[in-house]
């Protein structure tokens, strides 16, 4: 490869991680910020009534709350990019090794439920274009407009009422570890990953429609279509292939947004995960914990979303060059 | 490409005025699903007005020996675990719904409108600044920035509005800073400028009429995931406090039921759905109603061939 193709894509990359590190940098301020603005004294507040004096000095200590706040900000900043998080208030834990314990269950759970919401967006979302206008296409458009609109842990109690309830198949709620026992994990896994699969394949259907309209409509599909080439090679090589760009942006976007919709879902199937974590520190009003939920969030979306600009622009140069 | 007069309203012409809203609502109603959406809502609204009238029960009612009924003609929607009417509640929690709703749906479009006017208006580093913060925002899932606000301000109807609010500002800024961008290119725009009229009063009377589009399907659109968010954050027991009823909530408490009494869960989330639904019909007739390019980009006219490219 020659220079000046590979300059671009190196400049781009290089903006984007330039971007990405100033977002981060705000979000850190944001997460900061979060423990100043609870009104009162967030130590007292976590201890409630039944504390003793050297138990709050020591915290509130640990927790380097009694330094001025511009050196507690510092700290908070090194901290955050050696991997310091601060301790847990309610069992002194490191923050970082609380989340670290939680990020497989969240990620197993996303991962299946993203690979749920393609098998149904992709067939469905191509199916719909390719039949534009006729009843086809508007029932899977109304479909998919009720999956929009329904409510992820709703759909979740309601699987578990069919599956767990009635039909005795599933078991409704726990988390066994993929490595420990792959057969028990799939179980457990599958009507979560499903509530969540369902509603992001119903958003990512749409997406998926408007992409391959966008792209049968253009002139190098005509072109294929008047060349002769069968049905099956325009859908599959012309259409298909371009359409993937649009598609991988939408996919790693709920990929993205699941981490933060699984948070309901993860209380209504008591699964270990981030979202249930944050759910029991705020019960608890574990601060430092819910700034490192909140952080480790935040940081996942953006990488993600870093990451799909970056796949985008090497599947499609124009847009690295435009 | 139109059968729907959309031509009037062109990009190229001045849109609808807020005045005229009945041309816009004569649009909305033309298509079935629309117009069914908003029939749901006025129905919404008016069981939220007249809800502790023409419920058939007190919402906190008890009556421990009938508890846990199924659906009967005395209790269209069954019983809870303490005996109380559940379609009284769902009627009830409607108002509290709509409630949270409208008013962070209002704080995200006056905050967020203003912020992007003066964003896309002024340019410069005023608009990186602004930009940047919005950018910031996006990076936090909806849900996840809302429950951290809710979890430091501590639960409760008020915080809950605010969480909501707060989130779904930076979309609304976003929308309108790109409409500002294109209409301050407008000629009457530059005519208005070079006659020397106050910034001000071209912001309001000549930006603002000319970028209502985009706002007020946004606006549709915000409303119906408010209802989702402020459902969850209930569920989670952050939002609406008991004894006052919210769907969010009963679904929470319905959770130790979902075996033996299904009504208890069923009905409340179909209200949260039909609700959702119907916001998001209205928004979705609104834009097709008021930004025709929307409608070129999804590829309903595409295909016509005869537009060129975007």
């Amino acid at each position: 490869m020659t220079m000046t193709a590979r300059t671009p894509t190196l400049r781009f990359v290089a903006s984007r991680l330039l971007y990405t590190a100033v977002v981060l940098l705000g979000v850190l301020v944001v997460v900061f910020a979060l423990i100043h603005l609870v009104p009162g004294d967030p130590v007292r507040i976590a201890l409630g009534t039944r504390y003793s004096p050297e138990t709050y000095q020591a915290l509130r200590h640990a927790s380097g709350l009694d330094r001025p706040i511009a050196a507690q900000f510092l700290s908070y900043l090194g901290g955050a990019v050696t991997g310091d998080l601060g301790v847990s208030f309610r069992n002194g834990q490191p923050v970082t090794l609380i989340l670290l314990d939680r990020l497989p269950a969240t990620l197993s759970l996303a991962g299946v439920g993203v690979v749920i919401a393609l098998v149904i967006a992709l067939p469905l979302g191509t199916l719909a274009a390719l039949r534009e206008g006729r009843a086809v296409d508007g029932a899977i458009r109304v479909v998919s407009q009720f999956g929009v609109s329904v409510p992820d842990f709703w759909i979740g109690m309601l699987l578990i009422t069919l599956f767990s309830a009635v039909l005795g198949l599933l078991p409704s709620s726990g988390y066994v570890p993929i490595v420990e026992d792959p057969v028990q994990w799939l179980r457990r896994v599958t009507l979560p990953a499903l509530t969540i699969g369902l509603v992001a394949g119903s958003i990512m259907t749409r997406y998926v429609r408007a992409a391959v309209i966008d792209v049968a409509s253009s002139g190098y599909v005509r072109t294929a279509e008047s060349k002769g080439l069968g049905r099956a090679v325009v859908v599959g090589r012309h259409i298909g292939r371009n359409a993937l760009v649009p598609v991988l942006t939408i996919t790693g976007i709920q990929l993205a947004t699941m981490l933060g919709g699984v948070i309901v879902v993860e209380v209504v199937f008591a699964w270990p995960g981030l979202g249930r974590l944050m759910y029991d520190s705020v019960a608890s009003r574990d601060y430092p914990v819910i700034q490192g939920a909140v952080l480790m969030i935040a940081a996942l979306f953006l990488a993600i979303n870093l990451i799909v600009d970056i796949l985008y622009s090497v599947i499609d140069p124009r847009i690295r060059l435009s | 490409m139109s059968e729907l007069p959309s031509a009037a309203i062109d990009e190229r012409m001045p849109r609808p005025a807020p005045g005229t809203g009945r041309g816009v609502i004569r649009l909305l109603v033309r298509t079935p699903l629309s117009a069914a959406g908003l029939a749901v809502l006025l129905a919404l609204v008016l069981v939220a007005a007249l809800g502790p009238v023409i419920a058939p029960y007190g919402v906190n009612a008890t009556d421990v020996l009938g508890a846990l009924r199924p659906p009967s003609p005395a209790h269209w929607f069954g019983t809870d675990d303490l005996g109380r009417d559940i379609l009284s509640r769902v009627m009830l929690a409607a108002r509290v719904s709509l409630q949270v709703a409208v008013v962070s749906v209002a704080f995200a479009l006056v905050v967020g409108t203003a912020v992007g006017l003066i964003s896309g208006y002024l340019g410069g580093w005023v608009d990186t600044v602004l930009m940047r913060a919005v950018d910031v925002m996006f990076a936090f899932p909806v849900l996840l920035l809302a429950l951290a606000i809710v979890a430091i301000l501590g639960p409760g109807l008020t915080t809950a509005m605010l969480a909501i609010g707060v989130v779904y500002t930076p979309i609304f800024a976003r929308v309108t800073r790109a409409s500002t961008l294109s209409v301050t290119e407008e000629p009457y725009v530059k005519a208005s400028q070079a006659m020397g009229t106050r910034r001000s009063r071209i912001l309001v009377r000549h930006i603002l009429p000319n970028i209502s589009g985009p706002i007020i399907v946004q606006t549709s659109l915000s409303l119906a995931f408010a209802i989702l968010s402020e459902a969850a954050l209930s569920f989670l027991g952050l939002g609406v406090q008991p004894p006052q009823p919210s769907w969010g909530r009963m679904l929470f408490d319905a959770q130790g039921f979902l075996g033996s009494a299904w009504w208890m869960s069923v009905f409340p989330g179909a209200a949260i759905f039909v609700t959702v639904l119907a916001f998001n019909l209205v928004g979705d007739g609104l834009r097709d109603a008021l930004d025709p390019r929307h409608r070129t980009r999804m590829g309903r006219t595409a295909r016509s061939g005869s537009r060129g490219s975007r």
